[in-house]
């Protein structure tokens, strides 16, 4: 049984904004019954460029439902410029996160939204844009696994899988979602790195922690604490579950010193400091 | 809330006279059946009662009893013993749906080099006798095929798979795991060497399983260890539970009428009550011979899971052959081994019934999933009312 938060939970069994707007002024629809999900989202939009209504139908499981109510909840109101910056990382955090197979289902919601969008603006679907089919079983293409890998900063072929579902079939592609990832992981890695005065040093590893390590470590219910920085040497203290987690010298090393070296200076080494 | 328990395929309960009958092999007869002082010698004269009890469900001999850890263990260890024992032969059949216990296996072993043929079934999952008859070879080591399928409950005719296999000297497994308990077997008659059941399916505790060897059948032991079961299977005996299992069969040989009028009727009204209320929905493998108690109906335009967390709500637990069930993407191997289009297959649910079961239950549920069927497909994008059939 998948662990569901509250959050998806109370969207599913009592799903707002469900159905469509007829006169509808952007619909993206996006999945197919075959896939195992589906979304059709409809836009109702004012002549301000604010959204007044997002309705949508979805086939699919709890969560796919939850994710697109959800993601209707956050649309309403806000101008299309703004729609177009949601991510799925923010609908999942509107449910209070989503289990790691079935983060799809936020993906896919960003996905109908982009849509959506487009047609409003009246463009085309476009093809080129939406690249070469990397996943026959799934119909995922190079470009949206390319989006995902980017956005949610995945490393491995199981993350792309339970984000977009490539892969997930008769894993043929295997080696080809492997290059991809190497591909826009490498274009993350700036050439050449400015030199950083200790103060930027400090505000970038506080920013790294905040945004890249603290949500990972949160969802086993731990935490970390930056003690200080002395040169290259960065101290840390374990917070929470990671306090007592047999495991935490691992994430120290391998997690967490593997994102400040890449996020912020290779040079860093991190030492964890018991306060 | 109350729970309305419809997914014995997965579980059953312990009966209670199972569980009185367990009690005392945990406090005051704790001994081990092997050791050499009465103590425990009198739960090694037990245990041989529960072996009795488990071959006289069988239609089989109490010396071809083995007792194992659970319905795996048991697919594993005929299935490499039978390996084990024919060295030469490197090739292995079975069928496209199988249990991940014997299917996983077989995969496992076409990555060590075997050859593994899985026989197709046809739409209404059954297995294609053509098929499996061109399939045996003389290099076969075994062939593994289960007798009842634990998704659709559909019963493949194992009896005469088996006489073909031994026609050609190769020996033959069936996982009957599902089956035991539910219809009569009687090994003595058939030409079956190997037969798996698990305790768990037919009101024993989980944890306990049984292998069914032939006597005169090489076998090569899967866990080595002590002398224990005459040496083909090293560990202390599970005593408490291998004499709960023994109470078990007993009672499963007393029920297996019940089983086959009350349950069955149950099972078919639960049936009929659905489809009949719920448009473009159709019950996979009904046209085939099943088990009495399992059902596997399709609903179309809806998924799976959502179903299960609606009918949750109200207590009724069952099963679902969809992706997002199970966490693949991909929906039951044997819903797509039948070629079941994807867009019934993503909204099926398994319901499989015990003698536990009321009308009331099944009631309940007849009056409950219709409109949760209604609800979803509101949602769906796919639904459209005037198309329904």
């Amino acid at each position: 049984m998948w662990e569901y938060t509250d959050k998806v939970k109370e969207l599913f069994l009592n799903p707002k904004n469900a159905g469509v707007i007829e006169d509808a002024d952007g619909v993206g629809e996006v999945g197919s019954m075959a896939c195992g999900d589906a979304l059709k989202l409809s836009l109702k939009i004012n002549d301000e460029g604010v959204i007044e209504d997002a309705r949508f139908q979805t086939f699919g499981c709890a969560s796919a439902i939850a994710s697109a109510s959800a993601l209707t909840e956050l649309l309403k109101g806000k101008t299309v410029e703004e729609a177009g910056k949601i991510t799925n990382q923010e609908i999942a955090d509107y449910l209070g996160g989503l289990p790691k197979e079935k983060m799809h289902c936020s993906v896919l919601g960003q996905q109908a939204l982009e849509k959506a969008l487009a047609d409003y603006r009246g463009e085309p679907p476009k093809q080129e844009e939406e690249g070469e089919v990397v996943c026959e079983c799934f119909g995922v293409t190079d470009r949206q696994i390319e989006k995902a890998v980017r956005e949610n900063n995945l490393a491995t072929v199981e993350e792309v899988t339970n984000y977009t579902k490539a892969g997930g079939g008769c894993e043929s592609c295997h080696d080809s979602i492997r290059e991809i990832i190497s591909r826009v992981r490498a274009e993350k890695q700036p050439k050449t790195r400015p030199r950083m005065s200790n103060i930027q040093k400090i505000r970038l590893i506080e920013e790294t922690l905040e945004n890249e390590i603290r949500p990972a470590l949160k969802q086993d219910g731990g935490d970390i604490e930056l003690v200080d920085v002395i040169g290259n040497r960065v101290l840390l203290s374990m917070r929470g579950a990671c306090a007592v987690c047999k495991a935490s010298e691992q994430t120290m090393k391998n997690f967490v010193e593997g994102k400040l070296q890449e996020l912020v200076l290779p040079e860093l080494v991190v030492e964890e400091v018991r306060t | 809330m109350k729970t309305v328990y419809l997914d014995n395929n997965a579980t059953t309960r312990v009966a209670p006279e199972v569980v009185d009958a367990m009690v005392p092999y945990f406090s005051e007869l704790y001994g081990n059946p092997s050791s050499a002082h009465r103590f425990g010698g009198q739960v090694a004269g037990k245990l041989n009662e529960a072996r009795e009890r488990v071959a006289a469900l069988l239609g089989a001999e109490p010396g071809e009893i083995l007792f194992t850890s659970c319905g795996t263990e048991s697919d594993n260890t005929a299935v490499m013993s039978a390996l084990a024992t024919n060295p030469g032969k490197r090739h292995v059949v079975t069928s496209r749906v199988e249990h991940p216990a014997i299917r996983t296996l077989g995969q496992h072993l076409a990555e060590r080099g075997y050859e593994v043929a899985e026989v197709p079934v046809d739409g209404e999952g059954m297995l294609d006798m053509d098929r499996y008859a061109g399939s045996l070879r003389p290099d076969t080591a075994v062939v593994s095929l289960m007798w009842a399928n634990n998704e659709t409950g559909v019963i493949f005719p194992v009896e005469e798979a088996a006489r073909m296999a031994r026609d050609q000297e190769i020996l033959f497994h069936t996982d009957a795991v599902q089956i035991a308990g539910k219809v009569p077997i009687r090994l003595k008659d058939s030409a079956i060497d190997m037969l798996s059941i698990s305790g768990h399916k037919l009101h024993a505790p989980k944890g306990i399983g049984v292998l069914y060897v032939r006597k005169g059948t090489k076998f090569s032991p899967y866990l080595i260890g002590g002398h224990q079961e005459r040496g083909r299977r090293g560990g202390t005996e599970n005593t408490a539970s291998i004499i709960g299992l023994g109470k078990a069969c007993e009672l499963a040989g007393a029920n297996m009428e019940r089983e086959n009028t009350e349950v069955r009727r149950l099972r078919d009204k639960l049936e009929t009550g659905l489809t009949d209320r719920i448009p473009n929905s159709k019950v996979n493998g009904g046209d085939a011979k099943r088990l009495p108690n399992t059902t596997s109906i399709s609903f179309e335009f809806v998924e799976g899971e959502s179903i299960l967390l609606m009918m949750d709500e109200f207590g009724i637990c069952a099963s679902s052959g969809s992706a997002c069930t199970s966490g693949s993407l991909q929906p039951s191997h044997v819903l797509r081994a039948m070629g079941i289009p994807f867009t019934m297959a993503h909204g099926s649910i398994r319901f499989s019934l015990s003698v536990y079961n009321t009308e009331e239950e099944i009631d309940f549920v007849i009056d409950k999933l219709p409109p949760i069927i209604e609800r979803l497909r509101s949602l769906s994008p796919y639904w459209d009312p005037s198309k329904a059939a």
